[in-house]
């Protein structure tokens, strides 16, 4: 909790400066480019698996530059997408008396976590045809066509999805975001213990009355540090090496137990 | 208290780990056999992916089968020539075996195959053990004395080429049996994550007559250098052995078997068959569930390749 308002100290000063920046000076030189709309920041931009990792929760503050015109307030949609691969999908069917794996799809680019964190209902910030085109919303991001065999089957993408939030690696949360100032808002992004490694993108969009006001992307990692890291390391370049470390280990233990409680 | 492993790539609660090892060490300890058909099962049950399950049941069986036959072995109750040839059998077995597990696994059948074969496999031997102590028990309470084995009666099978003296069992027979039966235990072991001890001791008992006092220090020396072979295998061709769950499992294991034992001691040995068998019978019928009945998420999603 601490660093959650550390770091909306931090944000609040940014949002004060970034404000000020906005009022032309007199004498100042000539910005070269139009300032930022939305100023981010995340609590931690490199998450470390180590052995005693079983989820995480993010803090994400952004800053909207300039506070919304008139009586209007902003939304937000925050999409969080894990690192992409390709998913089999695959279904168990009744042959004979036994239940099989007999029919499957295969998803190229599936993201291996997706959370879509909203002020209020997405469907209420934006249109359709809004949320479509900026791919807003968890069947918006996933992809349509299927690689390698099988027609697309809604079946398989609703199933995907479902198997997906019940492993809490997908998930809608649309009271999430919340707005500390008409212009700052605050969100929690939660990743499970399953969270896969890789790199993650952070999507903000900010609305203004169904349009879109700004856009902005940032990322963080997910990666396995220390011993974890080694482990799995060794497991994968020297796998001999590493079987035979296992076997050693084991029969130390073996060795060990039967030292200590000998019974003879 | 949760601990990441770093094979499966999620957090498990240690002391549920370790309690598992426990328990099922301790009815090793108590019956006198590995285990590896109890904890694969409780794994993959707990939510381990299957493959890891399996693959890490090598190291596990390994450590409570060194212990075991360490003990066999200052007692001289080891046959290492039928040890020998058994574990010739046994490494063709699991080498076999860990290329049919890949197959399987690359195929997205690995966990049905896994379920029908605990169910043949579990279902046969609990049957026939609940039977025989069934059995036993009425005997008892007729006061009939079970019947002794005849000696001297030779089967078709041991007469067969490649005759071999094992003297410290006493046998003359042909190695292509025994050959045989550690090939498919070694298979076995390899692809459900077994050592196969509750196959192999029956086998060399009822089958080539080994004495009963040899009989399972061979066996688990045999079970020993096939789960050494398998852990390698399977860490070398599919980087599913999870160094951190082994040794929580092994732990857990150590302790329990020692309590087990002492337990076991306690226990009439008919009585103790039949809740080995109806423990057995209760495993298979787990996975008959899972394979005879509506599934409540017919589907189910694996991630095959991740750019990371």
């Amino acid at each position: 909790m601490r660093r959650l308002i550390a770091a909306a100290l931090v944000m609040l000063v940014c949002a004060t400066l970034a404000s000020a920046q906005q009022r032309p000076a007199a004498g100042a030189p000539k910005k070269p480019a139009e300032p930022e709309k939305l100023i981010a920041s995340l609590s931690r931009d490199r998450i470390l698996i180590q052995s005693q990792f079983a989820g995480e929760t993010l803090a994400l503050f952004v800053v909207v530059a300039d506070p919304p015109p008139g009586k209007s307030v902003y939304d937000a949609v925050v999409t969080v997408r894990g690192p992409r691969g390709a998913v089999g999908v695959r279904r168990k069917m009744q042959s004979g008396p036994l239940w099989l794996n007999l029919d499957n799809r295969k998803y190229i680019a599936i993201p291996a976590f997706l959370a879509v964190l909203a002020n209020r209902d997405a469907a209420v910030i934006a249109s359709e045809e809004v949320r479509e085109d900026l791919r807003i919303g968890i069947q918006a991001q996933i992809p349509q066509q299927t690689a390698v065999r099988g027609a697309n089957d809604p079946e398989f993408r609703a199933a995907l999805q479902r198997i997906r939030e019940e492993q809490s690696l997908f998930y809608e949360d649309f009271e999430a975001v919340n707005f500390i100032t008409p212009n700052v808002l605050r969100t929690a992004i939660t990743l499970p213990g399953t969270a896969p490694l890789g790199r993650y993108d952070i999507d903000i969009a900010v609305f203004n009355a169904g349009a879109l006001h700004a856009r902005k992307t940032l990322a963080f990692t997910v990666e396995k540090s220390g011993i974890e890291q080694i482990v799995y390391r060794l497991a994968h370049v020297f796998p001999l090496a590493y079987g035979i470390l296992t076997a050693l280990i084991a029969l130390f233990f073996g060795w060990l137990a039967s030292v200590i409680f000998r019974r003879d | 208290m949760q601990i990441y492993l770093p094979i499966a790539e999620m957090p498990v609660d240690m002391l549920l780990v370790l309690g598992m090892g426990m328990a099922v060490g301790f009815i090793s300890g108590m019956f006198g056999v590995g285990g590896g058909f109890l904890l694969t099962p409780l794994l993959i049950f707990s939510g381990i992916p299957p493959a890891v399950a399996v693959a890490t049941q090598g190291p596990q069986i390994a450590a409570s089968s060194l212990t075991g036959a360490l003990l066999y072995w200052r007692r001289g109750a080891l046959d290492l020539r039928l040890g020998s040839v058994l574990l010739a059998g046994g490494l063709v077995g699991t080498f076999l075996g860990v290329a049919f597990f890949n197959q399987m696994r690359r195929i997205g059948q690995l966990e049905t195959v896994i379920a029908i074969s605990y169910v043949i496999l579990l279902g046969a031997v609990g049957l026939l053990v609940f039977l025989e102590s069934m059995r036993a028990l009425a005997r008892a309470r007729h006061g009939a004395k079970s019947p002794a084995r005849r000696a001297g009666r030779h089967q078709w099978y041991e007469g067969l080429p490649l005759k071999m003296r094992f003297q410290r069992s006493g046998l003359y027979i042909s190695v292509i049996p025994v050959l045989v039966i550690s090939l498919i235990i070694g298979f076995a072991g390899a692809v459900l994550g077994i050592g196969g001890g509750f196959i192999l001791v029956p086998a060399l008992i009822y089958i080539f007559r080994v004495p009963g006092n040899i009989v399972v220090g061979t066996s688990l020396f045999q079970i020993l250098f096939t789960m050494i072979a398998a852990t390698i295998l399977h860490a070398t061709t599919n980087q599913s052995v999870d160094m951190f769950l082994a040794i929580l499992l092994i732990i857990g294991g150590v302790f329990g078997a020692q309590f087990g034992a002492r337990a076991g001691s306690k226990l009439r040995g008919e009585v103790f068959r039949l809740l080995l068998a109806i423990l057995i019978l209760a495993v298979a019928a787990r996975f008959a569930a899972d394979i005879l009945t509506r599934p409540a998420e017919p589907f189910s999603a694996t991630a095959t390749e991740t750019v990371r």
